[in-house]
């Protein structure tokens, strides 16, 4: 943890929620009980009126900001924008990141013990939608007295959480901040989606999802679809300036018969392997599937602008210029819908080299829209 | 201090609680204004980053958007206003502009500086040069404005489009002023119409 970050949540701690009260799935199937680790950074004020809910992406976690240890050498995913004087200033607001439900990083998913055979759930976890996630970060709001989330915040899949939550329950949600979402995937996406699932599928190990009984886990499969994801969640230019043909090993002189590595693919390797020692592989089923299954507007029908009628929050939708999985296009879709059923929408393209995860990522630009709608948030207690 | 000027009077002509879109919005000072005074339901539509900053810290609805991308996603009468300031000179397609705003809006108001001004001729006949002023700091070849028109100019665009004129304001550099309704063409710094189809 680095001392000279003054504007760092600092040191922080998860906490466990264990909710005893049975969860109604979208699927139609109920989980009896379940637990959700979760992190809170600053103080809810006295009546409870300044709570941010983050909802997280495909392979986020419950840990958005600070450090878990004075040895910690990497931040939360979301330090950038949360943290005392960051946009999401935790010195006004109270900050709650959870690690949804279906996740691995110790919220009920797959990895978890099925009470009913007494082994880990593994495929048998419950198909979840975006809206099962969303009733279920309400009981964790309700539990630590937050009736009315002063914002829904989220990127990517957890823009889509962050949406829903304002249709849900549209008097609980006084502001919601939409990041490099989309109201449906395309078909593209979901392709990409497939790809990735098949990958894991297809490995071996992957035992039709029942690899924990076998005391293995499809960690290539999990690797390439990882790798497959990755690329596409930076931009072709972005990949390039990064790496171009720089070669890690190996060359093209003539008379050479070595084999040539070329950066980009140790990169990928890596992110690979790092990624498919942490992450569980029916996790990563389950996620990419309530990707692929969101539709805001499915039951509105198909009408965006019939959808969000049921909305009172006030919106800010950003999108990133080079980001094609989740383009500026789907952005503003939202944007435009929002306008047409007369909601309070602020609307920002932001230029980046950064592709998809230029939403996790440090721009100047990003951080002062971003803190300009935070701060408009009235965080004051009423008396 | 002329922009100023304008929007005090679109101020007296926007009905309370209308349904208004702003084309070229800047710091949305007008839609602040409009919010404030008369309970409309503004929404700005900007391309500057800047400026898009400031509207979101004032709390108003804004969309980044490129106008010369026209308007194609709104809907028919969609807005029961659409009005644009000190834009209309700099689009790519003013014409096509107009026709638009009254697509998507039952009425517009447009306001934008004339050309036809006395400094401006008096500046182009005596130096031969475009001109260049406090309101007008560009050199030719750097101005954002590249399609200036004079108040004679608009109004026959406004004819030749069938386009009906319900009221019209001509502003000098210190507002309105009887004289200046004499010979507008010559003594306006700035006209702003309120138009419908």
């Amino acid at each position: 943890m680095p001392k000279s970050d003054t504007n760092s949540v600092g040191l922080v701690t998860p906490q466990i929620l264990d909710i005893d009260e049975p969860l109604s799935l979208a699927c139609g199937r109920v989980l009896p009980r379940y637990q959700l680790i979760y992190e809170t950074y600053g103080q809810l004020n006295a009546d409870a009126s300044n709570a941010v809910l983050i909802c997280h992406a495909l392979s986020g976690t419950h840990h958005a900001a600070g450090f878990h240890s004075e040895s910690d050498r990497k931040p939360g995913w979301w330090d950038h924008y949360i943290g005392p004087g960051k946009p999401i200033d935790t010195r006004r607001f109270f900050v709650v990141a959870v690690n949804n439900l279906g996740g691995c990083a110790g919220s009920t998913g797959p990895t978890s013990i099925n009470p009913d055979t007494g082994k880990p759930w593994g495929p048998d976890f419950p198909t979840l939608r975006v809206r099962d996630w969303v009733h279920s970060q309400a009981k964790l709001g309700e539990s630590l007295g937050i009736h009315t989330w002063a914002a829904v915040v989220g990127g990517s899949l957890g823009g889509m959480q962050a949406m829903r939550w304002a249709l849900e329950y549209p008097d609980r949600v006084r502001h919601c901040v939409v990041i490099a979402s989309a109201m449906k995937l395309t078909a593209q996406n979901i392709a990409f989606n497939e790809t990735a699932r098949n990958a894991i599928m297809s490995d071996p190990n992957f035992c039709d999802g029942d690899y924990l009984a076998h005391h293995t886990s499809p960690k290539n499969g999990l690797a390439t679809a990882r790798m497959i994801g990755h690329i596409t969640y930076m931009s072709g230019d972005g990949l390039g300036e990064k790496f171009g043909r720089a070669l890690r090993t190996g060359s093209f002189a003539q008379g050479s018969d070595e084999l040539v590595e070329f950066q980009v693919q140790s990169y990928l390797r890596y992110q690979g392997d790092v990624f498919s020692d942490n992450f569980d592989a029916n996790t990563y089923v389950l996620m990419t599937r309530a990707l692929d299954y969101f539709d805001l507007a499915r039951e509105y029908h198909d009408d965006p602008v019939a959808a969000f009628a049921h909305a009172s929050a006030r919106f800010l939708v950003v999108s990133f210029t080079t980001d094609w999985r989740f383009s500026p296009e789907r952005s503003r879709e939202i944007a435009h819908a929002l306008m047409a059923a007369n909601k309070s929408v602020c609307y920002a393209e932001i230029e980046s080299n950064f592709g998809h995860d230029a939403f996790l990522l440090p721009n100047p630009r990003y951080e002062q829209v971003f803190r300009n709608f935070m701060d408009t948030i009235d965080t004051e207690p009423r008396t | 201090m002329s922009l100023r000027i304008d929007h005090s009077i679109i101020e007296k002509w926007v009905a309370p609680k209308s349904r208004l879109l702003d084309l070229g919005c800047g710091d949305g000072s007008l839609l602040e204004l409009l919010r404030d005074n008369c309970r409309v339901e503004g929404y700005g539509l900007e391309i500057g980053a800047e400026e898009i900053n400031r509207c979101i810290a004032k709390g108003l609805n804004v969309l980044e958007h490129n106008l010369d991308e026209g308007l194609t996603r709104f809907n028919d009468k969609s807005f029961d206003l659409v009005i644009m300031t000190q834009a209309l000179q700099t689009m790519r397609f003013p014409h096509l502009v107009l026709d638009e705003m009254l697509r998507v809006g039952r009425e517009c108001i447009i306001a934008f500086p004339n050309f036809g001004h006395w400094k401006a001729r008096w500046h182009l006949a005596t130096s031969g040069r475009m001109p260049v002023s406090d309101l007008l700091p560009y050199q030719w070849y750097d101005t954002p404005n590249i399609h200036f028109c004079t108040v004679r100019d608009f109004e026959v665009l406004c004819a030749e489009k069938g386009i009906k004129i319900l009221r019209r304001e001509v502003t000098g550099a210190h507002g309105t002023h009887a004289l200046i309704d004499l010979a507008p063409n010559l003594l306006a710094v700035n006209a702003i119409y309120h138009l419908s189809k």
